[in-house]
């Protein structure tokens, strides 16, 4: 599992005086309900898209139910579901984050510069979700249409029940990846310790190989796609009767 | 002349012999809807002990009888408002029609109380209907996303349901028509598979901190419910405090499902009964009575079970087989063009009849309720439907306050427990309410 | 239903400072376990032959003084009785098993939590900043400690069902999760001659740790073992007077994150009880694999 170097608090920035200035939040001294209230009511409305917090100190929720085009820092590690729910903003954590880390994200784009602990973008339906170091077990549970992409490596469990989208893994994944698999397609660049139920590899073609290149663009990274293998559902799971037939 | 030897076991019994012998030629376990079928000690096990000389009935029409009902008052800054204490649990769309929610939305609306969503996500003929709707939050997430948190009016956290607590949803593929395909982002046909726990917690020191995302989603406003399966009740309501529920919801046994193993329901979870008298034990222990509220389900069927629920220390009941006989379940017939146009055949297609008809994992129910095919699915017009749901509501409500009155109640949530007795020994003991005409509560007080 | 937290002073300079440390990550730890707390301590030992016996009188008034006086005069060796209010330590060169056996006699309102030459153990119902408080607990030093918050789940909140649970001599174990089949394995251990004193399933598991060590496994192997005989969910955290221990199950749902630099380690459920700690901007931080042992030796 990666370890993270000391994430420095922000000092606030120098302000240029065509841009809103930035927002800054300390938690040592805001209050949480504060910091969020700010963000899903005013932040928008005051045209201060810009947005830093101190001191997160493991906090959870933090920024969590965002809906509109923010850009928010976080400079520290956080606790559960940082940017959970999250529609349309941007959400950088330079840090760790705890369990949950954009559950359930509709859109916009979560960024996590150390690691992520477990059930990293559980049941993520939009968006970008960029772990640059491990991410833990059930990476991607759940999935439902996110694209996530994993710097590092992933724990075990890593999209069950992945229903729909794309997970890009540069690193290794441990025990039973895509385990019970619906229409997700995981993309993983080392060794796979085993696969899950109905899950297999399989070839990559062109769009996979887009796919992979476009991904990796958007998170910053530079492997070639081609060094990435396919793993898909072997659907034999998706009806239960299919024994039926066979009467005595 | 001969006699017949027609002597039936009760072990091996007609039932068990087809049940064996399906599963002889099927390699599979039967699945099938509505909930448990065997009898088990519940409600009609116990009786009310009314106005005599020395307590005084109210008059029926002329002295009030307040039915008011609020729940989720211990963070919310807005707590649902009912205008009874009967409520209509959680189904899915999927398991039910879109129709039917709408049925279920309207007759919920002009009584005042609430509908709930169940594990398929949040329709837009519900929310449009139902003037109070509780969006449930499970295991799966089909369907769940932040717009429609932001659009309900409490959120409830499924942790199990009474028919199959420890178990996932169940949808089969007959059921998954593009739809509810589209909404629980599954492939069009696919038997789904359902996970059992949700994905990003477990345990309630991690359900503490859920909760309160929840919460900080909605900024505070919305009441937090919990939902549980009834299995170690006195402990879960106790955990479920613990973790910052505003409203606990318990769902007994009996409670019915659209599809799971019939083996999970019938022998699965601890009948209403019990499972209510530990969770107002809990509720008491930790000196919560009246802060958190209790919601109770799983088979309530009449006024008088909701009398006896409200005794028992019930602050609602959520009803949910009841109300989907009341729009035709198990009817003979389906109503088109204001008439009654006979159903028979088509439960006799599925091999069962009127009375007895539990198909609803079929998906091709004879009057249109658990369906999602175009066809059967006009056999439920959703303003008859909310009509007679309306009336079987307005009803229940009706027996309710008669036996409050009759009790010498003007507000029903004054029934108590004392108000109560029991038929036979289990009831007394689950009940925890003595035997009729003895003060003896079996396991609490001697004889 | 729990929060747990560990610490290792590697620089011992700091020990003097182990308990000051752990208090906020124990407080940390509240919304995880309001009930009721607990924390071993390991100090520096007592010399052979003495051991250390922690005693806690619940909510019975013991005249610690009284009780020395007793022991004194009806068992033979040199006494001492340190008292915190209704937690005391008695350090005494007799063979333990013949206190506990006296004391279960003469002072059965007395419960013996601990038995050792570094542990020392504290558990009581209540709020855990209460609790850090009634005990003192930021006066506290010593080389390591294991500590917990309970919210209640299958046994009642009484202080017996606290943890640590210990065993044997200077170990102990808390537990995050839940444990599926502890009715077998006390089935299987009482049999053998271990005794349960409560139903908590942690206890279960702190009882086959015992037994297996009983059987001559180190701890590794026992806990080796306990990845098949021990059903369930668990993150555990275990003491011995010269180690800290963690592992987690294979499905890892039960949180914890270890805080690492070259003067502590530091261990929680949360990350949130480690933040404030010296220099943790510059700590190695990692979650534990599952089914991987990690441990730290004094």
């Amino acid at each position: 599992m990666a370890n993270m170097t000391a994430p420095e608090a922000v000092k606030p920035k120098p302000v240029a005086t065509e841009r809103p200035p930035a927002k800054l939040f300390d938690l040592a001294r805001d209050k949480l309900r504060d910091l969020n209230l700010f963000l899903h009511t005013r932040a928008a409305l005051e045209g201060a898209p810009h947005i830093h917090v101190n001191n997160p100190d493991g906090a959870h929720s933090v920024a969590c139910g965002l809906n509109a085009n923010l850009d928010v820092h976080i400079h520290g590690h956080v606790g559960y579901y940082a940017a959970g729910m999250n529609q349309l903003a941007s959400v950088t954590i330079h840090g760790n984050a705890g369990p949950g880390v954009a559950e359930n994200m509709m859109s916009g784009r979560v960024h996590v510069k150390g690691f992520a602990s477990t059930a990293a973008g559980a049941s993520a339906h939009g968006g970008l979700l960029v772990i640059d170091g491990d991410a833990s077990l059930r990476c991607g549970i759940s999935l439902k249409g996110a694209d996530i992409v994993v710097g590092g490596s992933v724990g075990s469990f890593s999209a069950f029940m992945a229903q729909a989208g794309r997970i890009v893994i540069c690193g290794n994944a441990e025990d039973a990846l895509g385990d019970s698999l619906y229409e997700a397609v995981i993309y993983v660049r080392g060794e796979v310790r085993s696969l899950g139920a109905d899950a297999r590899f399989e070839p990559m073609n062109e769009t996979d190989v887009a796919a992979v290149s476009m991904l990796l663009d958007r998170a910053g990274l530079t492997h070639s796609p081609k060094e990435f293998r396919r793993v898909a559902s072997a659907k034999s799971l998706y009806h239960w009767h299919a024994d039926a037939d066979q009467e005595y | 002349m001969t006699t017949l030897a027609l002597e039936e076991s009760a072990g091996f019994d007609r039932h068990t012999i087809e049940y064996i012998q399906r599963a002889a030629a099927s390699g599979l376990y039967e699945i099938r809807g509505l909930g448990a079928k065997r009898r088990v000690p519940g409600f009609d096990d116990l009786l009310f002990l009314a106005a005599s000389l020395s307590r005084y009935p109210l008059e029926g029409y002329r002295e009030r009888c307040s039915t008011k009902t609020v729940l989720g008052t211990r963070y919310a800054s807005r707590p649902i408002e009912l205008a009874i204490p009967i409520t209509i649990a959680g189904m899915s769309f999927g398991a039910l029609s879109a129709r039917v929610k709408e049925a279920l939305g309207r007759a919920a609306t002009e009584l005042g109380t609430s509908t709930t969503t169940g594990d398929g996500g949040m329709t837009s003929e519900e929310r449009n209907s139902s003037k109070t709707l509780v969006y449930q939050c499970l295991p799966s997430r089909y369907g769940f996303n932040p717009d429609d948190v932001r659009r309900a009016d409490a959120i409830e956290i499924v942790i199990g349901q009474g028919a199959k607590p420890g178990g996932g949803g169940m949808l089969l593929g007959q059921k998954v028509n593009p739809r509810v395909a589209r909404m629980r982002t599954l492939p069009e046909g696919v038997d789904q598979r359902s996970a059992s726990r949700h994905p990003d917690w477990t345990g309630p020191d991690d359900l503490v901190i859920k909760i309160k995302e929840l919460r900080e989603i909605t900024d505070w406003q919305k009441p937090i419910y919990v939902k549980v399966g009834a299995t170690r009740v006195f402990n879960d309501v106790k955990l479920a405090v613990h973790a910052g529920a505003d409203v606990i919801v318990v769902d007994g046994m009996q409670g019915g499902t659209a599809a799971t193993q019939t083996v999970f329901i019938e022998h699965v979870g601890i009948p209403t009964l019990a499972a209510l008298r530990q969770a107002v034990d809990a509720l008491d222990d930790l000196n919560m009575r009246g802060v958190v509220q209790l919601v109770i389900s799983g088979g309530i069927r009449s006024g008088a079970d909701v009398a006896k629920a409200l005794a028992m220390g019930a602050d609602a009941v959520a009803i949910g087989q009841g109300v989907l006989v009341a729009l035709g379940c198990n009817s003979d017939t389906y109503v088109s063009k204001d008439r009654h146009i006979s159903a028979v055949e088509d439960y006799a297609k599925l091999g069962t009849a009127p009375g007895f008809c539990h198909h609803c994992h079929t998906g091709r129910c004879p009057v249109g309720v658990t369906t999602q095919d175009p066809e059967l699915e006009l056999r439920l017009d959703p303003m008859v439907g909310a009509k007679r749901l309306k009336n079987y509501l307005k009803t229940v409500n009706m027996e309710l306050t008669t036996i409050a009155r009759a009790c010498g109640k003007q507000v029903v949530h004054h029934l108590e427990k004392e108000d109560l007795v029991a038929l036979t020994v289990e009831a007394a003991a689950m009940a925890g309410i003595p035997l009729a005409g003895t003060s003896w509560i079996p396991g609490r007080t001697a004889l | 239903m729990c929060g747990i937290v560990g610490l290792l002073i590697k620089r011992p300079a700091l020990r003097d400072q182990l308990g000051a440390l752990m208090v906020p990550m124990l407080v940390g730890m509240t919304d995880r376990g309001p009930d009721s707390a607990g924390l071993a301590v390991y100090t520096a030992p007592v010399p052979e032959p003495s051991h250390k016996l922690s005693l806690y009188s619940g909510a019975n008034q013991v005249d610690w003084s009284q009780l020395l006086l007793r022991l004194a005069k009806e068992l033979e060796g040199v006494h001492e009785i340190a008292p915190t209010g209704t937690h005391a330590v008695l350090t005494s060169a007799t063979d333990p098993d013949l206190l506990v056996s006296w004391i279960s006699r003469h002072a059965p309102a007395i419960a013996v939590l601990s038995i050792g030459q570094s542990i020392d153990l504290y558990k009581d119902v209540g709020a855990p900043a209460d609790i850090a408080e009634r005990y003192q607990f930021k006066s506290l030093r010593g080389s390591h400690l294991v500590g917990h918050t309970r919210m209640a789940t299958e046994s009642a909140v009484t202080p017996a069902h606290a943890h640590p649970f210990t065993a044997g001599r200077d170990f102990c174990l808390v537990h995050n999760g839940s444990l599926s089949n502890p009715h077998l394995v006390r089935k299987k251990l009482e049999p053998l001659g271990i005794r349960f004193e409560t139903d908590n399933d942690t206890e279960a598991a702190c009882r086959f740790f015992e037994w297996r060590l009983r059987e001559g496994d180190d701890l590794r192997t026992a806990v080796q073992r306990g990845f098949s005989e021990l059903d369930g969910f668990f993150t555990f955290l275990m003491g011995t007077d010269q180690e800290l221990l963690i592992v987690r199950d294979a499905f890892s749902c039960k949180p914890a994150v270890v805080a690492e630099t070259d003067d502590y380690v530091a261990i929680a459920s949360e990350f949130r009880s480690l933040a404030h700690l010296p220099h943790i901007k510059h700590a190695t931080l990692f979650e534990p694999k599952p089914e991987e042992i990690y441990s730290w030796r004094i």
